[in-house]
């Protein structure tokens, strides 16, 4: 009985120098993880570092103006735009991943409409630039507008909100729900009162992901939001709308735009294109960081440790 | 069916697909008791449990055949609805499941879902549930923290508030102590106690010294049958069933 005992313990317990081995490869593993992770790190750095210096190298104090030479109006208008869209897309998206998660059955129509997000997801933002031109401007008699642009923003980051809604959804605990369902609650109470606000940390990740391709987005608004802006800051001005800043119906370049159109159009301009170009770098790094903070900020008031 | 009785359940059968997981249960749940559901794991008696308050609408493929009478009034064929019932059926379940909102909102959620808005109406519930469950001095100064940083202990005892919150008539609780240590058990068991005064109490539990030491009433179910039931000391002491007598000695379980 016991000889075979210690012949098994004997047989499982692997040789010093296996343990030995492993131990090295591990190690190895881990250098190679970390420099890889280095290796992004350092290449955001020096990707962002070379495009905002170089951006405010050539930089002069007019460029940072809000008129017509500057480009503080199209700083304004990329913000204006990416807030519209999200006006659009987030309470679709949102409402379209409460479908998903908690009415959609599992059947042919629900296959059906998961395969369309996901083709929705995969569009070139190009396509629904052009389609964004020939439905909103050409088929409606309109001219390049903002509204037109954060509309076509609003449909490429439609899928990237719904998906993100569902999965944060289905990964709550069921116990939530049906602690509500328990209490009498009905489920549209349970999704408002219950489980959306669980969800709100995860929902704000889509917010970002979706500003961030907002803010960037040039393709999509080369043909819908026009690629140049004349606003004015002055309220007196504001009796011929298309001035009005405000105004969504008025034409609106965004910064992106404007790094493409200054780099093609004009000779000499590409000072205007770089800085355009590190401006939307900062504002697209501050934003991820101010909402990072903000879902840290409503997790631990949720009491998640996560 | 007798004066007292809560909940009937007359031929009453249960179907999970093709499992028959209850088989023509005949059972009376009499108001102001404690009544213990025991018996082993997939005997059926979660099933039974959450028949009283149609949680099992919840489950695919799930049919019931039979009546459930609550208060002489059959729940699943009247115009009473689900929502209806479970207002007046409420649910502790086996693992705490506070919400993730703070203390004060867990226990104001049962009012507000019922149209209450006024902050000082709802202080007032909020206050009354916590001090029925006896955790009002330990948390009046940090009513406005999140739920989930409380232990599993205190957990429990919040979702037993939140449930009360709403004036229930009947407390369901689903091996509401399972997951916690013998002192949270303790409290909850005393609360059990407690709270018959006012509710009747339907408990699941796996403990049979907690069947013995809290309920007035005890059910033995087996594979989906509702083996033997009496009163509490009764059954522990002279069971008529073999079975039962083999359960609860510790011959099978």
């Amino acid at each position: 009985m016991t000889e075979i005992k210690n012949e098994q313990t004997k047989d499982l317990t692997p040789s010093r120098g296996l343990i030995g081995r492993a131990k090295a490869v591990d190690r190895i593993w881990t250098v190679v993880f970390y420099l890889v992770a280095l290796f992004f790190l350092l290449l955001l750095f020096a990707f962002a570092g070379y495009v905002i210096i170089k951006g405010f190298a050539g930089a002069t104090p007019e460029m940072f103006r809000f008129d017509r030479n500057g480009i503080g109006n199209y700083f304004f208008n990329t913000i204006y735009l990416v807030f519209l869209s999200l006006l659009i897309s987030v309470p679709i998206g949102v409402m379209g991943g409460i479908y998903m998660a908690e009415y959609a059955k599992d059947n042919a129509f629900t296959k059906f409409l998961r395969i369309a997000i996901e083709t929705l997801s995969s569009l070139p933002s190009i396509v629904v630039g052009l389609f964004g031109y020939l439905i909103f401007l050409v088929a409606t008699h309109s001219q390049p507008s903002l509204l037109a642009g954060s509309i076509c923003v609003a449909i490429l980051s439609l899928p990237l909100m719904t998906t993100t809604t569902e999965d944060a959804l289905r990964s709550l605990p069921p116990s939530y729900k049906l602690g509500s369902l328990g209490m009498g609650a009905t489920l549209r109470q349970t999704i408002q009162s219950v489980l959306i606000p669980a969800c709100v940390p995860r929902i704000i990740t889509g917010v970002i992901l979706a500003a961030g391709r907002g803010f960037g987005e040039a393709a999509a608004l080369l043909y819908t939001s026009g690629s140049d802006t004349n606003i004015k800051w002055n309220p007196h001005a504001w009796i011929n709308p298309s001035l009005n800043p405000f105004n969504p119906l008025r034409r609106g370049g965004t910064l992106s735009l404007k790094t493409w159109s200054s780099f093609t159009a004009s000779v000499g301009a590409e000072d205007v294109a770089n800085l355009s170009a590190a401006i939307l770098m900062i504002l697209v790094l501050s934003f991820s960081l101010l909402a990072h903070y903000l879902e840290g900020r409503i997790r631990k008031k949720m009491g998640d440790t996560k | 069916m007798s004066e007292n009785s809560k909940f009937t359940a007359r031929n009453l059968n249960l179907y999970y697909g093709d499992f028959h997981a209850l088989k023509n249960i005949n059972f009376e749940i009499e108001a102001n008791k404690i009544t213990a559901l025991i018996g082993p794991s997939g005997c059926g008696k979660s099933t039974f449990l959450k028949t009283l308050n149609r949680m099992n609408d919840f489950v695919e493929g799930c049919k019931i055949e039979g009546d459930v009478l609550l208060d002489g009034k059959d729940i699943y064929k009247t115009d009473m609805s689900a929502i209806e019932l479970r207002q007046r059926v409420g649910m502790v379940f086996q693992q705490p499941n506070p919400f993730p909102k703070s203390i004060y909102e867990n226990v104001a959620y049962g009012p507000r879902i019922r149209g209450i808005k006024k902050k000082s109406e709802l202080d007032e519930i909020v206050e009354t549930s916590l001090r029925e469950v006896g955790i009002w001095d330990e948390f009046k100064d940090r009513l406005h923290k999140s739920a989930l940083g409380l232990s599993g202990g205190q957990q429990q005892r919040l979702c037993i508030a939140r449930t009360v919150a709403v004036h229930p008539e009947v407390v369901l609780m689903d091996e509401p102590t399972s997951a916690l240590d013998p002192i949270s058990t303790m409290k909850i068991e005393d609360l059990a106690v407690e709270m018959k005064k006012k509710y009747t109490i339907v408990i699941v539990t796996h403990n049979m010294q907690q069947a013995n030491r809290i309920s007035d009433t005890t059910a033995f179910f087996l594979l989906g049958e509702l083996i033997e039931t009496g009163a509490t000391k009764d059954l522990f002491l002279n069971p008529k069933n073999k079975k039962t007598e083999e359960y609860i000695t510790g011959r099978f379980g």
